[in-house]
């Protein structure tokens, strides 16, 4: 048998031994390139910096005139000094909310249906168009929702409204669902189309996410669950949902990240409202990013840095949802490297 | 030691036909390393035929296609749906709408072949099926509603489409009422191809340094630049472009320009693109790393010869996703570019319109026409993200380190040129004549290395 010798101390009367000194002198060439790596760093860090910094610099201005009132005011007339983001934010919430409830199911599903129902000669291309419906410009998505879902989804709206109205969430005033005379307008333009259209942009960012940790389900557990009996819908439910825990909160939170930040397709659908508005199934709505869009040509230099103090509040929001996310990600079992 | 073990082995005549395990002993001898009286009679005993092949056939189950069974299930319940939610639509209720048929019909299906499938299977059964069918049709939706995209511009847009004066000519001599047969993009095509460009020409090289900076050298820092470039990728697109707009136009004083769009655009891809650099950087193997410094290698060259072609596809791939993201994005244009009907190829002096932002201004208009062009503009906008994406498929998509053939091919090359040249170095070391004088250290293979003085 073999036998692993511990060596003894030779001396037990000589100094401890000190660990060596290194010392690497870098080279002429080594030092520039470690300036200049740093230097970019630094560089693009500083950026960034300077963008966030002008933001809230320039934001403060607004805010030290209006104070605390600037998260309560609904209405915004930045040049009689009454402004605030009650409204716009709550749009832009709701907007999110509708497209994270819309497309979250269906990001779930469809990445499971990629993982574990398709079969293996049509994975690639699901996961390719997937990625592809990623990368279509959100102004595509616009266009399709005010030119063809716009018309089509009204008749759903009213379904909603007269079955569900007496939810605050889905009452409209002015509409009578009985009458299907009734004008369609009271329908259109609304948070609720607005958040149909995001959740279709949204939707394919969540699934690749999702996908990507679906598909580091370790083999041993699947083939164990299999093993014991399980069909394959319970093999999902106790060991592919469970592990993709993190990516499908993180992938979720990264969608809505996005959904917060659209600006073209909710500016092309909504017309744009200033009041508290819950009702998502009525005509009018508003999101931050819309606004700024249609209001920063003919703003002064106040009204400038009012919105600059709405964007603001826009980006300390998907600030926190993005690191919520990447924490969500970061500290599941498949770990970080299914951050996309 | 002798050790013996006695393993039960399973003897299997003729796989696939007909399966007739007979369980025999087989005497395996494994000799220890300490063993003196060697057993030459080790061997492996491969048993006999046991007579005639057994007569108990088996089919065979195909486990990876659905049996004719469940496809009758399927059909017969998807027909049962469909005439039901006639009847309901047509006759017996007030329903209408197309979506409602659907809805009500899809609810009908799954609902008929639960019971269908009940009849057979017990409950977890039903409950995986169904699940099954829940996750296609999930499936089904998000395909369908994408593929509804696609067809829905490209039908709108395809009478100016196929008109070759709407990639020729810009909008300066064509009012709103003009047919189709006049006017195009042509100005937003290049307004789009000129914003990209200077885009790329200030994020890539930036976004790569970046990234080396800190996978490579980055040290403590590296940490702190991270979380600010992971922070800013939650940045709205239209705070770039009123970042932009508040600084380079109103405080600077510059038109609304090109040149301001291309910033804008690159403040809103530069984080975007680092963060993926970053993540395929982190992926090259440690070892080519540790590899090449052993080799004497100064930390430039490694990154430069060693970890940056290493990386090359997925940094390619990073560089033309965040093109395809900057392409696409409309708000920051929105604010910085100014817009504009006629071509103009100066980035610098006069408004600049990109696709995004033409679509946009023309679906705006009341006017067929315009919005015909609008959907044709959005169609062209698609098809040259298409085509990016689809270049990124073809480059990317392989593993750090991974080479094509034709990569592989140009690495065996590079490295039989490499032996050519030791060779002839080791021939002119052994030929001190042939050695010129002021060379201290010619052979070398990094003459900056740190550890020329071993080497020599």
């Amino acid at each position: 048998m073999d036998v692993t010798m511990i060596p003894e101390a030779i001396d037990a009367d000589a100094p401890a031994p000190t660990p060596r000194k290194l010392v690497a002198t870098d080279g002429r060439s080594d030092r520039i390139f470690h300036k200049g790596a740093s230097f970019s760093g630094v560089l693009v860090m500083a950026i960034m910096v300077a963008v966030g910094m002008f933001l809230a610099i320039e934001a403060a201005q607004a805010l030290r005139v209006t104070g605390l009132s600037f998260l309560t005011t609904s209405e915004w007339q930045p040049d009689r000094n009454k402004f605030g983001i009650a409204a716009v934010l709550l749009g832009t919430v709701l907007i999110a909310l509708v497209a994270g409830v819309i497309a979250l199911p269906i990001a779930i599903a469809t990445a499971l249906f990629i993982t574990e129902v398709a079969p293996v000669w049509l994975k690639a291309s699901l996961v390719a168009l997937v990625d592809l419906m990623a990368a279509v410009p959100s102004v595509v998505y616009g266009l399709w929702g005010l030119f063809l879902l716009q018309g089509n989804i009204v008749g759903l709206s009213r379904w909603i409204n007269g079955w569900f109205g007496w939810i605050p969430f889905f009452h409209v005033a002015r509409a009578d669902p009985n009458s299907p005379l009734s004008s369609a307008s009271v329908y259109t333009a609304s948070t609720f189309i607005a958040g149909v259209v995001v959740a279709m942009m949204v939707m394919p960012i969540q699934c690749v996410v999702m996908r990507e940790v679906f598909s580091q389900v370790p083999g041993g557990e699947r083939e164990g669950a299999f093993a014991l009996g399980s069909t394959r819908w319970g093999m999902i439910r106790v060991v592919a949902l469970p592990f993709g825990r993190g990516g499908i909160i993180g992938g979720t939170m990264l969608g809505l990240g996005r959904a917060l930040g659209e600006t073209i397709a909710v500016l092309l659908i909504i017309s744009p409202r200033f009041d508290i508005n819950f009702h998502i199934l009525e005509a009018g709505s508003n999101s931050v990013s819309s606004l700024i869009a249609l209001r920063y040509s003919e703003s002064s230099g106040f009204g400038l840095s009012a919105l600059m103090a709405a964007g603001l509040a826009l980006f300390a929001l998907t600030l926190v949802v993005n690191f919520t996310a990447s924490w969500f990600v970061a500290r599941s079992r498949s770990g970080a490297s299914s951050e996309a | 030691m002798t050790d013996t073990i006695i393993t039960p082995a399973v003897d299997i005549d003729d796989v696939g036909s007909h399966l007739s395990a007979s369980l025999t002993a087989r005497r395996i001898e494994v000799d220890g390393p300490s063993s003196t009286s060697r057993d030459d009679s080790a061997t492996t005993v491969i048993p006999k035929r046991s007579g005639a092949p057994a007569t108990n056939y088996q089919t065979r189950r195909a486990l990876g296609r659905a049996s004719r069974q469940d496809l009758m299930l399927m059909a017969g319940a998807g027909v049962s749906a469909l005439c039901t939610t006639m009847l309901l639509f047509g006759r017996l209720t007030p329903m209408q709408g197309t979506l409602g048929f659907m809805v009500v019909g899809f609810g009908i299906f799954v609902a008929t072949y639960a019971v269908l499938v009940s009849l057979t299977e017990d409950r977890q059964a039903v409950i995986d099926r169904v699940m099954a069918v829940m996750l296609t049709s999930a499936a089904v939706l998000a395909g369908g509603a994408l593929f509804s995209v696609v067809v829905f511009t490209l039908w709108r847009g395809r009478q100016a489409l196929l008109k070759s004066n709407f990639y020729l000519e810009d909008m300066s001599r064509t009012g709103p009422l003009d047919p189709l047969s006049q006017g195009g993009i042509a100005h937003a095509i290049v307004g789009t191809l000129i914003m990209i460009t200077l885009a790329l020409i200030i994020t890539v090289p930036l976004a790569l340094a970046c990234a080396v900076f800190l996978n490579e050298t980055g040290g403590r820092t590296a940490g702190l630049v991270r979380t600010v470039v992971t922070a800013m990728t939650a940045l709205p697109s239209i705070l770039a472009g009123l970042f932009i707009f508040a600084t380079w136009i109103l405080i600077l004083g510059f038109e609304r320009s090109g040149l301001a769009a291309a910033i804008a655009i690159s403040i809103m891809m530069l984080p975007i693109i680092i963060r993926s650099a970053d993540l395929v950087l982190r992926l090259v193997p440690g070892n080519l790393r540790e590899a090449s410094s052993a080799l004497g290698a100064p930390h430039w060259r490694t990154v430069w010869h060693i970890v940056l072609p290493t990386g090359r596809s997925g940094l390619t791939t990073a560089v033309i996703l965040g093109v395809a993201r900057g392409i696409g994005e409309t708000a920051p244009v929105l604010l910085t570019a100014g817009f504009t009907s006629t071509m103009n190829v100066d980035p610098v002096k006069g408004p600049m319109v990109s696709l995004p932002l033409a679509a946009f201004e023309f679906v705006r208009s009341p006017q067929p026409a315009l919005v015909a062009r609008g959907f044709a503009t959005a169609a062209v906008l698609m098809i040259l993200v298409l085509i990016l994406f689809t270049i990124a498929r073809i480059i990317g998509g392989r593993p750090a380190g991974r080479l094509s053939k034709r990569q592989a091919r140009a690495a065996l090359v590079h490295s039989a040129h490499d032996r050519e040249r030791i060779d002839a170095r080791n021939q002119a070391k052994r030929q001190p004549a042939a050695r010129q004088p002021e060379n201290r250290h010619p052979d070398g293979p990094f003459p900056d290395g740190p550890f020329n003085e071993v080497l020599v």
